[in-house]
């Protein structure tokens, strides 16, 4: 055999010797995940019944049901996502197109990159001592909320800012060159154009808000709940009610959590009924922000 | 003079068209008006000093070119015209741009950056339409002046692409979208969103250096029709461009103006050794 020969054959070998690896690697990864979903599908599916999804919370396996944790988990999201998204943008867009670039800048910068890696039970004591103890709220909606808002604030900086990187000077030069001011470049092409990467970093943010239990444990959110809180509609003008804000809340990992706590293994098995609505409602947010991220980079070209 | 010869032999290609827009050049002298000056003007990055004490004038309805190697302060010295320095933190002027018959001094800290913008129009180096329609492009300028009524952008935006030499390929498609264009045809589109609000100056940034010699030749026919209505100040590195659309010409060399003149002049009898070097390409 040729020195040549010699060479590509051992140079063969290492290839395949790495990409081996490498499918074993992956073959770990997805394994694992499809033993958790198969586990949570064995001991949970069986009790899947659309019963189980309209029915409250009980004691009583047979009769035990998860809306008011789907509820409670809606109305919760959905005061996150009105008070994070404003919040973060604006202070995104303030970081990247207002503030001038100095240390204290940087140290801002860093810092919020910091925030995002801070253990989430350190939010659910902050926001005990800010909104319990400053402000008086009690263990609410609202409250909840806005833990979860400060949790996911600095995901949502972090990526409106990237969104607002990633779009080229040369469209904010030509904007500026036309005679615009800061805020209409801001309103009529960055904002418009970063729209996919916030829209994606906000539903990443939500997705990670649904699944948070330890925050929400620390302020007192309640793990069983009987009633269903208010709806935010009524019948008498001005038809909308905002009672429910104020009212006491449970959400599905909540509701899990103290399922799984239960003595009786009967209540243990729908915490993974639970878990699994929990793990398809996830997944299906994600791939909302796939789907939206796709289509709107088929739109931008620079 | 011993290297003259080779500088017109350069150029010998470019002769026939050359000579043809050679009839319609003036030169500084036969030149009545002044459309603004630039006196005494230094400019710093931070601490870099970008542009050296230039002086030079910008005659009215002509064309006027910057050429000179890379990094030579071509570019800075275009975009001082627009105040777009004021963008990034930490720039300087020193000295003045006067505009003319007003007097006003562009770079006095007094004058809004916005009312030069508004009063120029620039294209790029490379194309940068907005991810928008081609009329929303056109039209963007107009609406920032709070021009609002559908008749008269219409009007404008198709005055506007005529005058870029683009109407005719894009009139039944107004509304898709601008980055869909070819490269040469976006970057005619930035002509024509600069052209719509009636620049008093046009500041062209090397505007055909991604573009290949057919939407070239189609953006140097465009500049020389255009100079009837508008001052046009262009950088290029290119010299044959120089000579072909320009009425005047300024050789920069390390941030300053080495050598400015009448095209012909600076092409065929450079005054200065470096002019007469770059011309001949023996650096650059």
């Amino acid at each position: 055999m040729s020195d040549i020969a010699k060479i590509i054959a051992y140079r063969k070998r290492q290839d395949w010797l790495f990409s081996g690896l490498g499918l074993l690697c992956m073959a770990i990864g997805i394994a694992t995940l499809i033993a958790l979903l198969a586990t949570l599908a064995y001991e949970g599916l069986p009790h899947l019944t659309w019963r189980f999804l309209t029915s409250n919370s009980s004691s009583i396996p047979e009769r035990a049901g998860i809306l008011t944790a789907i509820v409670g988990t809606l109305y919760v999201i959905a005061v996150t996502f009105v008070v994070a998204v404003p919040l973060g943008v604006a202070a995104a867009i303030y970081l990247e197109e207002y503030a001038g670039k100095n240390w204290l800048t940087n140290l801002i910068e860093i810092n919020i990159s910091n925030l995002a890696g801070v253990p989430s039970i350190i939010y659910g004591l902050t926001a005990l001592s800010l909104f319990g103890v400053v402000f008086h709220l009690h263990r609410t909606v609202l409250v909840g909320g806005m833990t979860l808002a400060l949790l996911v604030l600095p995901i949502i900086i972090v990526a409106t800012r990237e969104a607002l990187r990633a779009i080229p000077s040369a469209i904010r030069e030509a904007a500026y060159a036309a005679g615009a001011t800061k805020w209409q470049t801001i309103w009529y092409h960055l904002l418009p154009y970063s729209l996919g990467g916030i829209a994606t970093g906000t539903i990443i943010a939500m997705s990670r808000a649904i699944g948070e239990t330890a925050p929400l444990l620390v302020i007192g959110a309640a793990g069983y709940i009987s009633r269903l809180p208010p709806p935010p509609i009524s019948s008498a003008p001005p038809f909308l009610s905002f009672a429910w804000l104020n009212s006491a809340f449970t959400v599905l990992p909540m509701q899990m959590y103290n399922w799984t706590a239960d003595a009786n293994p009967a209540l243990q098995s729908r915490a993974a009924t639970t878990g699994l609505v929990l793990i398809m409602l996830t997944l299906s947010i994600n791939a909302a922000a796939i789907a939206l991220r796709y289509r709107v980079r088929q739109k931008l070209k620079w | 003079m011993s290297n003259a010869a080779p500088a017109l032999t350069h150029l010998a290609p470019m002769a026939t068209r050359a000579s043809r827009l050679a009839a319609a050049r003036t030169d500084y002298a036969a030149s009545e008006s002044i459309k603004a000056e630039v006196r005494d003007l230094n400019f710093f990055y931070g601490q870099r000093q970008a542009l050296k004490n230039v002086n030079l004038p910008i005659p009215e309805r002509t064309v006027t070119a910057l050429i000179g190697p890379s990094g030579c302060g071509k570019s800075t010295l275009l975009r001082c015209f627009n105040r777009m320095h004021d963008l990034y933190p930490g720039n300087r002027y020193e000295g003045e741009i006067v505009l003319q018959p007003s007097g006003l001094n562009i770079l006095s800290p007094q004058v809004d950056p916005m009312e030069m913008r508004l009063r120029t129009g620039m294209v790029f180096q490379k194309p940068n339409p907005f991810p928008k329609s081609i009329f929303d492009n056109v039209a963007y300028g107009l609406r920032l002046r709070f021009v609002r009524q559908r008749s008269i952008l219409q009007e404008r935006v198709e005055k506007a692409l005529r005058a870029a030499a683009l109407w005719d390929e894009v009139k039944d498609r107004l509304h898709h979208s601008a980055v869909k264009l070819s490269g040469g045809q976006q970057q005619r589109l930035c002509v024509a969103r600069a052209l719509a609000t009636d620049p008093e100056i046009l500041l062209l940034d090397e505007p055909t250096s991604a573009l290949d010699p057919i939407a070239t030749s189609k953006i140097e026919d465009m500049i020389f029709a255009l100079k009837e209505e508008v001052t046009i100040l262009i950088v290029t590195h290119n010299m044959e461009q120089a000579a072909r659309v320009a009425d005047f010409t300024g050789f920069m060399y390390l941030g300053a103006l080495v050598e400015h003149g009448a095209t012909s002049q600076i092409f065929q009898t450079p005054k200065n050794q470096l002019t007469e070097k770059y011309l001949t390409g023996s650096f650059g």
